[in-house]
């Protein structure tokens, strides 16, 4: 069976390390905030400016001075702390962030994100902090569905929307398989509902059968030792 | 340049905004957007205005309230389309508006360099992509980065939560946002607060903008 968008949910969750500083990107990445383990230490970043957000406020919590950045009324955590806005994307470039969790139109076969402009005349760009994001956190994952409702697939060989960030995501989380993009292709880490055969055929590109452990590309940013870090995915 | 003028009114706070101006709005959304301070100023009348702010506008209020008096020609910003964003998006697909979009982050620091003196910084958002076409880029340590330049206002309009009679300002929670850097890069810099305290009540390891970096404030 394919999975729901909550079971895509938990699978990211249960791959970010304990202790881990995480941005989730508004809309189906929120989501993986629900799935988080209780008492793991994983800290949770907001671009407008907080760390350590609580869950989402109800009823008379919802002050319209704590938001996410879907400005949608969040809490505080012990622990929380604010800052501005050029603070908080410094977090971002200067590599502090673990794994940044994005939606996404399509992702090439090196990694290459689209995720914030259709190109369409008619359509409002707005990026957001997605480029920002693509750029600065030691660890992309992307979360979408393998295939538009119209059956294209959204893992490409090329990027045909705007790009967001050249060589930046390291992973793919979809409703069919996970994808692990290396140095050695894009890796086949699960499948969900469907044969490694079957998404071959039905990918436009090349695609490695799971992983004898392959090797993951170094963390962006020269700083990161080469041995295991406890942060390291 | 001396302490902040605590003004009686928004009017007063917005007194001499001249046409053309370019002005940086703070604010996350709603959040610490200082509305009162745009209120008056559509009553002031300005017009031909470059805003910077985040987003466009969301709803019918604050920078939303701006674009539809048709006094914006230019909005410089990361996030114009939201889900409440209907003035922009009316003005925009009606070509009656110039839009630049500037990834967040770039934003923010481009208004920090600003604030700070900084002539221009290399950094490694938005490589390979639309938004850095025609910008100059470096290699630096086997990492490709594009050249950005600051951002300044003739005005900054910002919203915070507690001035004392200095103009050093406290924030509350994520309605921070822009405002501290924004504080720092504005020619004419005007805080909307909820309340002033006297000189001496607000702690000084709390102070988020010292009041150097203040001219007006108002309490709304």
């Amino acid at each position: 069976m394919s999975l729901s968008e909550h079971e895509m949910a938990a699978l990211i969750a249960r791959d970010i390390e304990p202790g881990s500083f995480v941005n989730l990107g508004i809309g189906r990445p929120t989501l993986v905030a629900d799935h988080l383990p209780a008492g793991a230490g994983i800290v949770l970043h907001t671009e407008n400016g907080m760390l350590n957000m609580g869950p989402a406020a109800t009823g008379d919590q919802a002050d319209p001075d704590l938001i996410n950045a879907g400005k949608v009324p969040v809490t505080e955590l012990p622990g929380s702390a604010y800052f501005h806005h050029a603070d908080s994307f410094a977090m971002m470039r200067g590599g502090h962030l673990d794994v940044c969790v994005l939606g996404a139109f399509q992702v090439s076969a090196r990694g290459d994100l689209a995720n914030w402009h259709t190109g369409e005349p008619d359509a409002i760009p707005a990026v957001g902090g997605a480029m920002d994001l693509a750029a600065g956190a030691k660890r992309v994952y992307v979360m979408m569905t393998l295939f538009t409702r119209d059956g294209v697939p959204k893992l490409v060989p090329e990027c045909t929307y705007p790009l967001t960030g050249v060589g930046c995501v390291d992973r793919i989380y979809t409703d069919l398989a996970t994808f692990v993009i290396t140095d050695r292709g894009v890796v086949v880490r699960d499948t969900f509902g469907i044969s490694f055969e079957e998404l071959s055929v039905r990918l436009p590109v090349p695609l490695v059968d799971r992983p004898d452990q392959p090797a993951p590309r170094p963390v962006r940013g020269a700083s990161q030792p080469a041995g295991d870090s406890p942060r390291r995915s | 340049m001396t302490a902040a003028r605590i003004c009686d009114s928004p009017a007063e706070a917005v007194a001499g905004i001249e046409d053309g101006s370019t002005i940086l709005i703070g604010g996350f959304g709603l959040a610490g957007m200082p509305v009162r301070l745009i209120d008056a100023l559509i009553d002031q009348g300005a017009t031909d205005l470059t805003v910077v702010s985040n987003n466009a506008g969301n709803g019918d209020t604050g920078l939303a309230a701006l674009l539809a008096k048709g006094r914006v020609r230019k909005m410089i910003c990361s996030f114009p389309r939201q889900p409440d964003s209907w003035v922009f998006d009316g003005l925009y697909r009606a070509g009656k508006i110039e839009l630049e979009v500037v990834p967040q982050g770039n934003l923010a620091e481009r208004i920090r360099a600003a604030g700070a003196g900084i002539g221009a910084f290399y950094c490694p958002t938005g490589v390979g992509t639309p938004l850095a076409e025609g910008k100059e880029t470096r290699d630096i340590d086997g990492r490709t980065y594009v050249l950005e330049y600051p951002i300044r206002g003739d005005v900054a309009l910002i919203g915070a939560h507690r001035s004392d009679r200095m103009g050093n300002l406290v924030y509350r929670k994520t309605a921070r946002n822009f405002g501290p850097v924004m504080a720092t890069a504005g020619e004419l810099v005007v805080a909307q607060v909820s309340e002033v305290v006297e000189t001496g009540q607000l702690d000084p390891e709390v102070i988020v903008t010292p009041s150097i970096y203040v001219d007006r404030v108002v309490a709304v």
